[in-house]
């Protein structure tokens, strides 16, 4: 069994560009040449260079001792939460950047829903002077006003989608008509393992860094490659895909996928996709979505604004339905308490996303020698206002 | 023969009207339609609407959302046009996003179109390659006519794909753009416009997008089949209601009388 794509852009069932015919050019023109761009010895020096010296990585592998020995376990983190901008999203838009200029485009779109996404975006547009324009749903753009601060002070520009629900699948409507508009000097980078092919392939090949870096390090620490298991949370599934890249086709190493079950599966504000999810079309590829019996696209819950999408990535969906990956939802009281537990037995703040994949220990229980390597997507500072709400601190 | 077919055949230049289903009302649909057919328009897109319709702009996308919040489903637009035929004549198309589709049963939905009296459907965001591989079969066994989308950027080599498995006419999207988002038509469009004229493909052209009143009508006709008009009719339904649709018509028809 493959967990790559194939050669018309397909996970198993899932994948495929289902796009207007407007888009078809700008699709296709990425489908020609990223494999070839990614390979060339100059993109591949500039990329990592700028992970190292830029980025910060690698980023640390971080045995977590006292949470090891809460849970009778051990436990490793990867820290992208220490990377530039708070989190592994800089992965890809600094590959994504790199993947543009050689394109010839000289203008970025993207779609943000928590702001991270855009920050991270208009930090490499910054860096390498490109006008950058983010589509943000105009409910977020007022509950994450110091995201959307940072991108100003960046140099992008905000534009807020009116439409729809006006959040993270509205803004990346907004994004995708954008790009329809301007076919020829736009490239547009998609946050997520999401969206027509090449970009579910393109994203996690950027996002790769995470799991050959952590093959490494656990060498150092372990003397071995193989984790028991590698956990991550999963919105569209970008820190997902990376963390488990290197691991897809390794048999001993066991993945788990850590959904957002928001106010609980069934309470009807949750974002549990491979539980509530149906296969669907959503921006662009074939997927599990959530969606009314009717096919519209439904809004999804959680406290976790980078986990409230309706869908996941195809690859995902495949690993889903396979039954290579281990899918669990976390509910927001038990994320939220993981991550106040991480901050006083590891001094770690962690974003609520990554509280999520931390929650598991409370459900699961883990042999004494297992090994397991959980993806620290994202660092707390962002969310601040939601964990002082939270606890009434 | 489609009645598809028939209507491009005739002698004349062809006026489509996309409106969206359910929209103001719910049950303003069948109403619309006959409106339209009595005040000369030639063919009709049945917008069936979609919470995130990517290639429409900002006026669909609001008629959808309405239309949704109306209550319109694809079982309910079903039951409206079940008697259409009994009173219209004209080739009906419905337009809408696959996901829909896809989730009533693809062939159930070809089956039940051709059951209402339904010509062909415009299904933007299936693909060329993914219809030709996986669903003409089902479309042709329905006596269904699918009509593909090709832009200014459309290259010469897909053109003539699409016009090889095209058996009805061609949706020439007028601009790189979104419905709704043009106003007039500049010397880009126009070369565009003449230059797949000349290419003499075995389907013919029909324009949309950008199409919003008698000059933009007469320019697009000039070069193609004929011309979709979408937006600007949902805007006038917004603002003047669906007992203007004859003046609407009139003054996007005022030199053929």
């Amino acid at each position: 069994m493959s967990y790559n794509v194939n050669e018309k852009g397909y996970y198993g069932e899932f994948g495929g560009a289902y796009i207007p015919e407007m888009l078809y050019p700008n699709v296709e023109e990425l489908r020609q040449n990223y494999l070839k761009v990614m390979a060339e010895p100059s993109f591949k020096k500039e990329f990592n260079q700028l992970l190292k010296d830029y980025v910060g990585r690698p980023s640390p592998l971080y045995f977590a001792k006292r949470l090891s020995e809460t849970y009778n376990t051990k436990i490793y983190l990867k820290r992208e939460d220490l990377n530039h901008t708070g989190a592994h999203k800089i992965n890809n838009t600094i590959g994504q950047i790199l993947m543009a200029k050689r394109l010839g485009k000289n203008r970025i779109i993207a779609e943000t829903g928590a702001g991270q996404h855009g920050v991270a975006t208009a930090t490499v547009c910054a860096l390498m002077g490109l006008e950058c324009i983010v589509y943000m749903g105009e409910i977020d753009i007022a509950r994450q006003a110091p995201n959307v601060a940072r991108m100003k002070m960046l140099g992008a520009t905000v534009v807020p989608a009116l439409s729809g629900s006006r959040t993270l699948k509205d803004a990346t409507n907004e994004a995708i008509r954008d790009w329809i508009n301007n076919p020829v000097d736009t490239h547009y980078i998609i946050g997520s393992a999401i969206g027509p092919h090449p970009y579910p392939d393109m994203v996690t090949r950027f996002q790769s860094v995470i799991s050959e870096e952590i093959k490494w390090q656990l060498q150092e620490h372990e003397g071995r490659e193989n984790p028991d298991y590698v956990v991550a949370c999963i919105g569209g599934g970008s820190n997902a895909a990376g963390t488990y890249y290197h691991f897809l086709h390794e048999d001993d190493v066991n993945i788990i996928a850590v959904e957002a079950a928001g106010l609980g599966i069934d309470s009807g504000e949750s974002a549990a996709t491979s539980v509530l999810g149906k296969e669907g079309i959503i921006h662009g590829c074939k997927t599990l979505l959530m969606q009314t019996k009717d096919g519209q696209i439904t809004e999804p819950y959680s406290i976790s604004a980078g986990l409230d999408y309706p869908g996941v990535g195809p690859m995902h969906a495949h690993l889903a339905k396979t039954g290579r990956a281990e899918f669990m939802s976390i509910t927001d009281d038990d994320a939220m308490k993981a991550g106040l537990k991480l901050c006083q037995l590891e001094g770690i703040i962690p974003a609520i996303e990554s509280s999520h994949a931390l929650a598991i220990f409370e459900h699961k229980t883990f042999k004494p020698d297992d090994i397991i390597v959980v993806s620290l997507s994202g660092r707390g500072d962002k969310d601040l206002d939601t964990y002082i709400n939270y606890f009434k601190l | 023969m489609n009645r598809i077919q028939q209507k491009l055949q005739e002698n004349k230049k062809l006026l489509s009207i996309y409106f969206t289903a359910g929209y103001p009302n719910l049950d303003d649909t069948v109403s619309i339609i006959q409106d339209l057919e009595k005040n000369g328009v030639d063919m009709i897109e049945i917008g069936l609407p979609f919470s995130d319709p990517l290639a429409d702009g900002p006026t669909i996308q609001a008629s959808s959302t309405q239309a949704l919040k109306n209550c319109m489903t694809t079982e309910v637009l079903f039951n409206q046009l079940k008697d259409i035929r009994k009173t219209v004549q004209i080739p009906l198309i419905i337009m809408g996003y696959f996901n829909p589709m896809l989730q009533y049963g693809v062939e159930a939905f070809c089956e039940k179109c051709k059951e209402i009296g339904i010509d062909g459907l415009i299904i933007p965001d299936l693909p060329v390659d993914v219809y030709s591989e996986q669903y003409q079969s089902i479309f042709e066994k329905y006596g269904l006519i699918n009509v593909f989308l090709i832009t200014p950027q459309t290259s010469v080599e897909r053109i003539n794909f699409i016009d090889s498995i095209s058996n009805g006419f061609i949706y020439m999207v007028s601009s790189a753009s979104v419905t709704g988002s043009q106003s007039g038509f500049g010397t880009e469009q126009t070369d565009y416009f003449k230059r797949i004229a000349a290419m003499n493909l075995k389907n013919p052209q029909i324009i949309g997008f950008g199409i919003s009143d008698n000059k933009t009508f007469s320019q697009a006709t000039e070069y193609a089949k004929g011309a979709i008009i979408g937006s600007a009719f949902i805007k006038h339904l917004n603002s003047n209601g669906t007992r203007s649709i004859k003046s609407f018509l009139q003054s996007i028809l005022i030199d053929k009388k």
